[in-house]
């Protein structure tokens, strides 16, 4: 491990690191934002359209990063080297993931829990935003960690078509047969993954406190 | 610029260094790891299940593996072993047993104690209770697991080739190394690696859908962890 090395490159392995945040964390919002309306849609068709939804996303999630990142700029006109092909595959992934989750929560919702909210004279709207989605978050919340995880480590891949962020060492280090870039790129990019991790758990700590309680689980 | 030119010049299929050829390297990666895993992954799952002991660490490492960027792992292996296949496939060996292991082991742990109770009760031996009747009833379980590990194997089989190994995704390089005019070369490895792990994730779905079948049709046993597996 050479510490000058990683002392002269300070600036440009923070900014590595920031191109690494956003391009996995940016993905994995658009996905949450499309998958919870895009899930509940499906959970609504029943259990013939649930089937075949869900059988499509995981043909999807099956095929390789490096594939979609290379065949994306057909679909969207963008260049090879353009970050939007990462970003956009990457979306792609998380939706496949997340839809499930969110399908998946909204079944387990008990169907006393349903009826109650309907007795109690909730409206549709109402119903799934104040009681069937909160009930959901516990199941959401482990795709998105699932999700965010695989993404950060998904996002270094990007490399062998010239993007990678954190990546980028990796190249880097092969190139030169040096090998302290691929440790620090190793490290930051594992490191970044439990801290956001970390931070998902925390943030369904304040949003879902009940949970926390254990009185609903 | 023809997308497909690559693809439909049958020049391109035949001799050293065709698609052929090429498909026969990724696949034979792919093959080599996938076994090494599951010799390592279904005995050590199965005792794990079987016994009950170490789940969380079995639980967690398969968690934390997902983490680890698969490009980081084969470049570190391959800057301190050299090139060659035994980095390579050490490497997505690494990447292949998590999943099976898992698998394996949640599949002998949730097998359904009552038909394991009254294999206990009918004499069976230890060895058989193990090998007549978790081990059938894991089985669709661990097959979901080696379908996560074919799959991650094919993907970073392809990642592969940037620390200077063959398979499918010497195309996706050596078309970038040529610009612009290299597209279609690099277009044609990406078809032909999601065809391909397409193709593996619907075979071995299959078979993990009739194996299920065969052994839960009756509907008196429950595979009750399914969901929790499948990626």
């Amino acid at each position: 491990m050479n510490w000058a090395w990683i002392q002269d490159n300070r600036g440009m392995l923070a900014g590595l690191l920031w191109t690494h945040v956003v391009q996995s964390v940016v993905p994995v919002l658009a996905a949450l934002v499309i998958s919870i309306p895009l899930g509940r849609l499906v959970y609504r068709g029943g259990r013939a359209v649930q089937g075949v939804v869900l059988a499509v996303l995981g043909v999807v999630y099956s095929i390789p990063s490096l594939a979609l990142f290379v065949a994306l700029p057909v679909v969207l006109g963008t260049r090879i080297l353009d970050p939007v092909n990462v970003m956009v595959a990457l979306t792609i992934y998380c939706v496949a993931l997340l839809v499930r989750s969110v399908v998946d929560g909204f079944s387990g919702v008990p169907p006393a829990v349903r009826s109650s909210a309907e007795a109690m004279g909730f409206g549709p709207f109402r119903r799934v935003w104040a009681v069937e989605l909160p009930l959901a978050v516990p199941v959401i919340v482990g795709g998105l960690r699932v999700a965010t995880v695989s993404n950060i480590a998904l996002v270094s891949v990007g490399a062998v078509i010239g993007q990678g962020a954190l990546g980028r060492l990796f190249d880097q280090g092969f190139e030169d047969g040096f090998l302290t870039p691929i440790l620090v790129g190793l490290v930051l990019s594992v490191a970044l993954a439990l801290v956001a991790d970390a931070a998902i758990l925390l943030g369904q700590r304040l949003a879902a406190p009940w949970l926390a309680r254990g009185r609903v689980s | 610029m023809n997308l497909f030119g690559y693809l439909g010049d049958a020049a391109n299929w035949a001799g050293p260094g065709g698609i052929w050829e090429r498909i026969g390297e990724h696949m034979g990666y792919v093959a080599v790891s996938l076994l090494v895993a599951m010799i390592i992954g279904i005995p050590v799952g199965a005792a794990v299940g079987h016994y009950r002991r170490g789940q969380v660490l079995v639980v967690q490492t398969s968690n934390a593996a997902r983490s680890i960027p698969t490009l980081g792992l084969l470049v570190l292996v391959v800057t301190l072993m050299g090139t060659g296949l035994v980095p390579v496939v050490l490497a997505l060996t690494v990447l292949a047993v998590p999943p099976v292991l898992n698998a394996a082991a949640v599949g002998f742990r949730d097998c359904d104690p009552d038909a394991v109770h009254a294999a206990r009760a009918l004499g069976m031996t230890p060895w058989q209770v193990v090998t007549g009747v978790e081990l059938p009833l894991a089985l669709p379980l661990v097959v979901s697991g080696v379908r996560s590990a074919a799959l991650q194997l094919i993907a970073t089989a392809t990642v592969a080739a940037m620390a200077a190994s063959g398979g499918l995704g010497r195309l996706i390089v050596d078309g970038q190394l040529l610009g612009p005019s290299g597209y279609p070369e690099m277009f044609a490895g990406a078809v032909i690696v999601g065809v391909l792990a397409i193709a593996v994730d619907l075979l071995l779905g299959a078979i993990g859908w009739i194996l299920r079948m065969v052994t839960y049709r009756r509907g008196r046993l429950t595979l009750t962890t399914e969901r929790q597996v499948a990626v």
